[in-house]
């Protein structure tokens, strides 16, 4: 192993880790010998189990917090651990809203970098180079921490694949946070689910989203429609989700979700950067865009050119016509 | 109430970007505009201080090279000045680094709020603004879709993976906020003209105290190397006809999708 000890923030919904924390886990047991994990919430002692199935061997039960937004007390807990315990070499945060926020807040109070955007890590040695894709995952840039720990990478979702360990002993140890004054002033009144069916965008084996060359928002029910004969999820591009078309959960890229369905089919996108970098790893790509120089035909294995609002109605009844 | 909005003034995004063989940092040659990210925080900013009734916008940017262009932008849209961090000393800073310069030039104005975009179109760490929050000792709220003030208090619509949570937080703090959240004005040609004559302070790492602690030679990471990545083999791509969906059709059944 390259390196001692990696942390990892782990997150939960519905008392279960997030796909991401998961990914984390399992890359973290890659690089180190010993994985330990931070946790907020009423019954942290809950998850001990099932963080133990991917290797952590201690588990750090940051406790509720009571409506505070997590960063503040994430950063607090990890760096009293590392002030009175010892310092891991490095440190996984998900790209996620409260991973972002906690991963800035701790590099702040350390007053050490963050890498971020990570979507591969290398080890070399007892340093690990992190891989980037820039200007829409045309280049891979990678780059590494010039001093010693605790090394702060901020990941992307579905760069690793995760997978169990055999089952260990995981133990439990109190990481609760005294009073943060002024930086925890922000709390949680009420939460709000935005309903949504079928598969989960970002697990799904099939993904058709749809873009401004939709031209109108009642058009977006073709692509729902098609997503349903195909099993899969609808999902959008940022600008028919700033238009008010499709509510935030459904954007794919950079600041949405990235997905790697097995086929990603795209409707009247134009393929920018930020797009892409969302849904470039998927296996199969179909691009039905009206411009043949638009960039989603770069990267797609088949495409059509032509009116999405003429040919989707036509595939539709294909499909359904077998 | 009085809003500082952080706006990162960035190479032109329409032009394909570069990076330098030697030093791997973005060229940032030519004039730099204004990130188009910041324009929501900009108006954010503008609609609050309306709404409060008085107030200012104060725009706080680092950028190399004295740029101001992106910064008038802002003041055409209607913000009262501008403080503008810019010292060759920066180049090369990290987000730390640029989040600590961007502390210490909001704390010479006053302020009630500060507001960025969640992240930037060029680097997009999305790390600065909650790195600048822990710093001035402030709450902070990322990825807000709405925002208010209400009894003097921040009161929020915060995205989250299921939907969204409602936030509150007292002032100050800081706030993130999404593209959409609010539908940025254009400058007016009145806006344009009395922007050339609002005020911009110019400060160097020096007057910020922060000599020997930001810049290239105190970021933590280093650039191993930049690689092409593997391109994905060209697909068949078709005009659009009865055949076409045929094919199409085909296509799925081999992927067994259908
Ligand atoms: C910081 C930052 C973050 C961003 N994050 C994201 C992100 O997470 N996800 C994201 O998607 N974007 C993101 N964007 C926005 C991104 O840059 C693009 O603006 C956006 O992806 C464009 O969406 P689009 O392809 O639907 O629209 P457009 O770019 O307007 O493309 C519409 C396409 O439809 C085609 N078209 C038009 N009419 C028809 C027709 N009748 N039939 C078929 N095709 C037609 C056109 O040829 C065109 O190619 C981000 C931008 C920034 C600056
Ligand atoms: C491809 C690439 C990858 C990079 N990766 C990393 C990395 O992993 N870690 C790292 O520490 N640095 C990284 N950097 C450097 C980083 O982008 C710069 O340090 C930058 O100055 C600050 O970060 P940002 O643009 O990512 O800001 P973000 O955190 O994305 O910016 C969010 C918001 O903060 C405000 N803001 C940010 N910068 C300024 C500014 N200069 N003036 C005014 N407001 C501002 C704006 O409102 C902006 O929208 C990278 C740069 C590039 C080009």
């Amino acid at each position: 192993m390259s390196l001692g000890k990696i942390w990892v923030l782990a997150e939960f919904a519905d008392a279960k880790p997030t796909t991401a924390t998961l990914e984390l886990l399992t890359a973290a047991n890659t690089f180190a010998d010993k994985v330990e994990a931070f946790a907020w919430g009423e019954g942290v002692v809950n998850y001990a189990g099932v963080l133990g199935d991917y290797g952590v061997s201690k588990l750090y039960d940051i406790g509720s917090l009571a409506g505070s937004l997590p960063g503040p007390k994430v950063a607090a807990a990890m760096a009293e651990a590392i002030s009175s315990d010892s310092a891991p070499d490095a440190i996984f945060f998900a790209t996620s809203y409260d991973g972002r926020d906690s991963a800035a807040r701790l590099s702040a109070r350390l007053s050490v970098g963050v890498i971020t955007n990570v979507v591969n890590l290398v080890a070399n040695g007892s340093e690990l180079n992190a891989e980037h894709a820039i200007f829409g995952g045309e280049m891979i840039l990678t780059s590494k921490f010039a001093a010693a720990a605790p090394q702060i990478f901020v990941i992307r979702a579905k760069s690793f694949a995760p997978e169990a360990k055999e089952a260990a002993n995981c133990e439990v140890v109190s990481a609760s946070v005294s009073d943060l004054g002024s930086t925890d002033g922000a709390k949680i009144v009420s939460s709000h689910v935005e309903e949504r069916s079928g598969p989960k965008l970002d697990e799904a084996p099939v993904v058709v989203s749809g873009g401004r060359g939709l031209g109108q928002p009642d058009r977006y029910q073709l692509v729902e429609e098609l997503a349903s004969l195909l099993n899969g999820a609808p999902g959008a591009s940022r600008a028919i989700v700033d238009a008010g078309w499709v509510p935030y959960s459904y954007q794919v890229g950079q600041t949405g979700k990235t997905v790697k369905p097995n086929l990603y089919i795209a409707v009247g996108i134009s393929g920018a950067t930020q797009h892409m970098v969302g849904m470039k790893g998927s296996k199969n790509i179909v691009a039905i865009n009206k411009d043949k120089e638009a960039p989603i035909f770069q990267v797609c294995d088949f495409g059509i050119v032509g009116d999405a609002s003429k040919i989707v109605p036509k595939l539709i009844e294909a499909i359904k016509a077998r | 109430m009085n809003i500082c909005v952080c706006v990162k003034q960035i190479p032109d995004p329409t032009v394909t970007p570069s990076l330098d063989p030697n030093t791997s940092n973005l060229v940032r040659a030519g004039k730099l505009v204004l990130d188009d990210s910041d324009t929501f925080g900009v108006e954010m900013a503008l609609q609050l201080v309306d709404a409060a009734g008085g107030g200012e916008v104060t725009l706080v940017s680092m950028a190399p090279n004295s740029e101001v262009s992106g910064i008038r932008t802002g003041l055409a849209m209607g913000a009262a000045k501008g403080i503008l961090v810019s010292d060759p000393e920066l180049a090369g800073s990290d987000a730390l680094s640029t989040a600590k310069v961007l502390a210490a030039a909001i704390k010479t104005t006053e302020f009630d709020l500060v507001i960025t975009a969640t992240e930037s179109t060029d680097g997009y760490t999305g790390t600065t603004p909650v790195q600048i929050a822990e710093l001035l000792g402030l709450p902070s709220v990322s990825f807000a879709k709405k925002v208010e003030i209400v009894d003097g208090a921040l009161k929020v619509e915060r995205q989250t993976e299921a939907g969204f949570d409602e936030v509150t937080s007292p002032l100050p703090a800081l706030v993130t906020v999404t593209a959409g959240v609010v539908e940025p004005r254009y400058p007016s040609f009145k806006g344009i003209m009395s922007a050339k004559s609002k005020p911009v302070t110019t400060l160097t790492v020096a007057d910020l105290g922060l000599s020997g602690q930001v810049g290239g030679a105190n970021s933590g990471q280093q650039v191993v190397s930049v690689r092409k990545a593997e391109a994905r083999q060209a697909g068949t791509i078709i005009e659009d006809s009865d055949d076409a969906i045929g094919q199409l059709v085909g296509y799925l059944e081999q992927l067994k999708v259908i």
